[in-house]
């Protein structure tokens, strides 16, 4: 078990492989109660989820869901949120859970309106049925028609038998859903949800296999792709940021780097030489440094050694020939497209 | 679990005695906190190993270990079965998936090594 912003997190169960698998041919179950909740509410509730997002907040009707970034004024991420919007007045966001704290005092210092801000960490738990079979098992715990759901909707309704915000989302790169329920009712749920799934080989899943699945699916992770001194368009993440509004946390340090141009970007890369690449190993480019990994491993799915890094612009294309310096020694790599995995439909 | 005749390291790895050959590798205990095994790096014959220094790394799908030379003395086999297959260290960890054999060049090094029993007490109480 290791220490997760202070929460005892198993890093696997049967082994990272195994729930990999199951969780791309089955389905797999994530207790992600660690994940951070505030709520937003109020008349001006939308000018404020609007301000600090840099997604549009506006654009989003009520039950939609959005990815968003929440910056510092110089540009970089304070943390990653999803953004559901329950009603015209009311806002519902979900943070990282080592950074729900910062968050809450970000978005509170940004509140100039009348916003009710709420830190809602310890109203929820949340757990997370993720792969092909993900439908099929919550189905029989729910009489939310899911099928219907888009991907990115909630609805509010009851799940194994309890009150529940059902979303499509996850963080594995497969179809599935994420429940926020009361923490009391976690652990029935839980079980209920194994028996559910069943006959589907169900697994219970951790953080290691939590990692495989994300950066496969090459979605970025606090912390390693972005932190505070990186921004959305060095991490690649454009379409998150709606620069046609005229102010949000950042903007003026975001239209001051459209206009200057990036200098890094992030790109995805495989292994050719033997070895692994690690979060933080330097990338060279015909013997002189270049970049940094910030994630990399073993792809399961691939059966390659996969990675991500940050690149100069210019030599952050497909097909660049890299070296990754692997305790002492330069092993060659080649950056290839993300995202690595991606689901038939 | 942990053979009566292999002696043991807090660093988890194993040493089995046959003359003055030492056949390395890693324990059960290590194998179990790794997880699954993708990848390992050796070295090769011929090479000269000091106690406690790095003899190679082992890499699972979340992290990288290095292995500690349990013993000092000339690397004269080394397990080529693992290139291709290093996931057999999850399975048979005492047996198949022994690491390295060592020529010994000081062999009271092995004296001070742990017993299985007080391995097994060593990691009963790390928990």
């Amino acid at each position: 078990m290791v220490d997760f912003g202070g929460w005892d997190m198993p890093v696997q169960y049967s082994g990272i492989l195994d729930e990999h698998k199951a969780v791309r041919t089955a389905v797999g179950v994530f207790d992600v109660s660690h994940m951070g909740e505030i709520e937003i509410r109020g008349p001006e509730a939308l000018a404020l989820v609007d301000f600090v997002s840099t997604n549009s907040a506006a654009k989003l009707t009520p039950g939609k869901i959005q990815y968003a970034g929440l910056l510092y004024d110089h540009g970089g991420f304070v943390d990653d949120i999803l953004v559901h919007r329950v009603s015209e007045d009311s806002f519902f966001l979900c943070v990282n859970a080592s950074n729900q704290d910062k968050d809450y005092e970000h978005i509170r210092a940004a509140n100039r309106w009348q916003a009710e801000v709420d830190f809602a960490g310890n109203r929820y738990a949340q757990i997370a049925i993720q792969g092909p079979k993900a439908l099929a098992t919550l189905q029989k715990l729910t009489s939310t028609p899911l099928a219907a759901m888009r991907y990115y909707s909630f609805v509010d309704g009851e799940a194994a038998g309890t009150a529940a915000r059902i979303a499509r989302t996850g963080y594995t790169g497969e179809d599935g859903f994420e429940i926020y329920i009361a923490p009391a009712a976690a652990e029935s749920a839980w079980d209920a949800i194994f028996k559910a799934g069943a006959e589907f080989g169900i697994k219970p899943c951790g953080l290691g296999a939590r990692n495989t699945l994300r950066m496969e699916a090459a979605m970025p992770l606090y912390g390693h792709e972005i932190h505070a001194s990186i921004t959305p368009f060095d991490a690649g993440l454009d379409w998150i940021v709606k620069m046609e509004k005229e102010s949000f946390l950042g903007r003026a340090a975001l239209e001051r780097q459209r206009e200057a141009g990036t200098t890094r970007k992030l790109i995805g890369f495989e292994m050719r030489g033997r070895g692994i690449a690690r979060d933080g190993y330097e990338v060279f480019i015909g013997g002189a440094p270049a970049g940094w990994v910030t994630s990399g491993g073993p792809s399961p799915t691939l059966c390659k050694n996969i990675g991500l890094c940050y690149l100069p612009v210019a030599t952050a294309v497909v097909g660049q020939p890299v070296q990754i310096l692997i305790r002492g020694q330069l092993v060659d790599a080649v950056t290839i497209p993300t995202p690595f995995y991606k689901r038939a439909r | 679990m942990y053979p009566e005749q292999l002696r043991y390291t807090k660093e988890h790895e194993w040493v089995g005695l046959e003359g003055d050959v030492a056949t390395i590798g890693i324990t059960d205990h290590a194998q179990e906190e790794l997880g699954d095994i993708v990848y390992v790096e050796l070295p090769k014959p011929g090479t000269k190993l000091e106690k406690g220094k790095t003899l190679g790394s082992v890499e699972s799908v979340k992290a990288v270990s290095d292995i500690y030379a349990p013993v000092s003395g000339e690397v004269v086999e080394v397990n080529e079965t693992l290139a291709e297959a290093p996931e057999k260290i999850n399975t048979d960890p005492h047996g198949a998936a022994w690491l390295v054999k060592i020529r010994l060049s000081a062999p009271g090094d092995v004296s001070d090594l742990l017993s299985a029993a007080d391995y097994q007490s060593y990691i009963a109480a790390e928990k």
